[in-house]
């Protein structure tokens, strides 16, 4: 299987009134349609790990490289375009933007990288929200939604671009077992169809359905 | 059409809070349409001023100015002042002074062949006394050539009654201001009698009457045409005071009067000159109307500025989700800069507006009655440069307001808000 993404030798520093190392030397490789779960006790480094391999953090030792492209480095643009390209998110707060209706939350990373025109787009993300059961409520206001709707959103938002990459933070940590249950089973589907994914997450039914698990303790991972 | 996204989200942010955005829009507004007005206003005020000081100032004046020469003295011959004698005079007076143009004729001929010279008005100039029963009334009348001081000040304009070439038909004619004729309770056609100061008096009957809307012009002038001056004070019919010009482009004037007055040898004192007060009055009002807008609109910058800030803070959440949706920094401060500009836009419209309105409502109304003054309404003057001034001022001072917040909004960390 082909190697989408490779880390080496990461280190991470907190500068706060002390400096604190958090990461140490984490090498780690993902290939292709693997669906990843970060586990591990709260404060050792697992969302700080996913926040380096997701580009948004850039302040760290060491080299990422995503699809083939050196992350490392790049400029912020480039960066941001990058992460706009290949990289989907889901969080374990939604964070869809209130103002906003649930397609037009869907639909703004779409026309903010520009390859296809408002309608496509606008079509492309209702169809995704249909895969999230979510096509009904497509034009309400985001804010207006409940909190496992709001999540369903916030996934079919994540997928609108077709990313290499999925990348989820805790994405059941702030929902009820019935809600829990359903972004379960999305995620059984999205790992069937081939997605790669990555996820933090603290439940050990949900990273189970994982091709791999990856626990980490003190900043290290376990072996 | 479809909006760009980052500007659909801009619009979305302002529509979605409606009541921020108008008044933030109505600061910029207010602001503006007081720039407007005041700046109308005070230049209107402006143009009346200069209007007044340019109806009696000519271009350039050229006189004979009162020189006298001390360094000789009939006191030296009367003590037969020689050898080691010193005479010593104080407060010496002259004997005899002429303060007429010599060779007037010939320097109105080479100025009327002049290119940039409109107009040549020569004048003779003298206290007269008028008999009011057993008062007697003083007023400066200049003698002139009617024809020539029409074409200098416009005097046709500033008739109340008769017309300024009665002076031409009618055996010593003088035109009288409205306030002396009032005072001496004569109209047109009636006779008064004027004394010069030798003794000599002659009786002229008033043809027209006249308001400036200066009290000095109203109340202590009078017209009569130069012979009947020259006649009444015994002097030559070449015998002038001053020679007034009116250039073909007044702002040439300070340019000419120096080389005039080396040319002929006689003082040549420019409109510029005579009036640098009114001039610094207008430079002063100028300064004010500015300094007292852009406080007004940097008061309107501070509440945009206020405002924005406010919405960052409250929407740091929804800033780092763009990050990671992948905006880059410079699509937030498009965003965000893009409100502010939109606010001073449409709030700078809405003020040029307003300034329009109100400077419109005050030239309608009416001056305080008084019989000085010779305008109707308050003076506004509709400059369409001060509409462009305004446009670039509101649009300078949301766009640095809105830049501030906004360079701060796409500092804002996403991991820092993501994580929680």
């Amino acid at each position: 299987m082909q190697e989408l993404l490779k880390a080496e030798k990461l280190n991470k520093y907190f500068h706060g009134p002390d400096t604190v190392q958090v990461l140490y030397d984490i090498s780690l490789s993902i290939c292709e349609s693997e669906f990843v779960a970060i586990m591990g006790k709260s404060g050792c480094g697992k969302s700080t790990l996913l926040y380096l391999l997701s580009t948004l953090d850039t302040e760290y030792e060491g080299t990422i490289d995503i699809n083939g492209t050196r992350v490392t480095g790049l400029n912020e643009n480039a960066m941001a375009r990058f992460r706009n390209e290949y990289i989907g998110f889901v969080f374990q707060f939604h964070y869809l933007l209130p103002e906003f209706t649930a397609i037009e939350n869907v639909m703004l990373p779409a026309l903010k990288l520009g390859n296809f025109d408002h309608e496509a787009v606008e079509k492309n993300a209702l169809e995704k929200l249909r895969r999230m059961d979510m096509h009904q409520h497509a034009y309400k206001l985001s804010g207006k939604l409940s909190g496992g709707q709001q999540q369903r959103v916030a996934i079919a938002r994540a997928l609108i671009n077709d990313p290499t990459i999925i990348m989820a933070d805790e994405p059941t940590g702030n929902l009820d077992s019935v809600n829990t249950d359903v972004v379960f089973n999305i995620f059984s589907q999205l790992v069937q169809e081939g997605n790669t994914i990555i996820t933090v997450t603290h439940d050990h039914d949900f990273a189970r359905k994982g091709n791999r698990i990856i626990e980490m303790a003190d900043g290290r991972i376990k072996t | 059409m479809k909006l760009p996204v980052n500007l659909k989200i801009m619009k979305v942010h302002l529509l979605s809070r409606k009541r921020q955005t108008i008044v933030a829009m109505l600061g910029v507004t207010f602001g503006i349409g007081m720039f407007i007005l005041m700046m109308s206003f005070m230049k209107g005020m402006n143009d009346f001023f200069e209007d007044i000081m340019l109806s009696v100032t000519p271009d350039i004046r050229i006189y004979n100015d009162y020189k006298t020469d001390y360094s000789t003295s009939v006191a030296l011959q009367y003590f037969g002042g020689k050898g080691n004698n010193l005479v010593i005079v104080r407060h010496p007076r002259p004997k005899q002074i002429n303060l007429n143009l010599k060779n007037a004729p010939g320097i109105i001929r080479d100025l009327q062949n002049h290119s940039e010279v409109e107009v040549v008005s020569p004048l003779l100039s003298a206290q007269l006394l008028f008999n009011y029963g057993p008062v007697q009334l003083g007023a400066i009348v200049d003698g002139i050539n009617v024809r020539d001081e029409d074409r200098l000040f416009g005097l046709s304009e500033k008739m109340v009654s008769g017309k300024p070439e009665n002076l031409l038909m009618a055996d010593n004619g003088i035109l009288l201001g409205y306030k002396l004729a009032n005072k001496l309770n004569v109209g047109t056609g009636d006779l008064v009698t004027a004394v010069a100061p030798s003794g000599a008096s002659l009786r002229f009957r008033v043809v027209g009457l006249y308001k400036f809307g200066i009290a000095t012009m109203d109340e202590y002038k009078a017209y009569v045409n130069l012979t009947d001056m020259q006649q009444l004070l015994g002097k030559s019919r070449d015998y002038i005071t001053d020679i007034r010009l009116k250039m073909k482009n007044m702002e040439r004037a300070p340019v000419h009067a120096p080389t005039m007055a080396k040319k002929y040898g006689y003082k040549a004192d420019d409109w510029e000159t005579v009036n640098a007060s009114i001039k610094a009055g207008n430079l002063i009002r100028d300064t004010f109307t500015y300094v007292l807008s852009f406080t007004l609109l940097l008061i309107a910058g501070f509440g945009i500025y206020n405002i924005m800030n406010m919405v960052i803070i409250g929407k740091m959440k929804d800033i780092a989700i763009l990050k990671a949706e992948g905006f880059a920094r410079k699509d937030i401060v498009q965003i965000f800069l893009s409100q502010s500009l939109i606010i001073g836009f449409i709030g700078s419209m809405a003020g040029l507006l307003l300034g329009f309105l109100l400077s419109y409502g005050l030239s309608k109304v009416p001056w305080p009655e008084d019989e000085w003054v010779v305008i109707k309404h308050f003076p506004v003057n509709f400059n369409t440069l001060y509409y462009v001034v305004g446009m670039i001022f509101g649009l300078l001072t949301t766009g640095l307001a809105g830049l501030l917040p906004a360079l701060k909004a796409s500092r804002v960390d996403p991991v820092a808000i993501l994580r929680g």
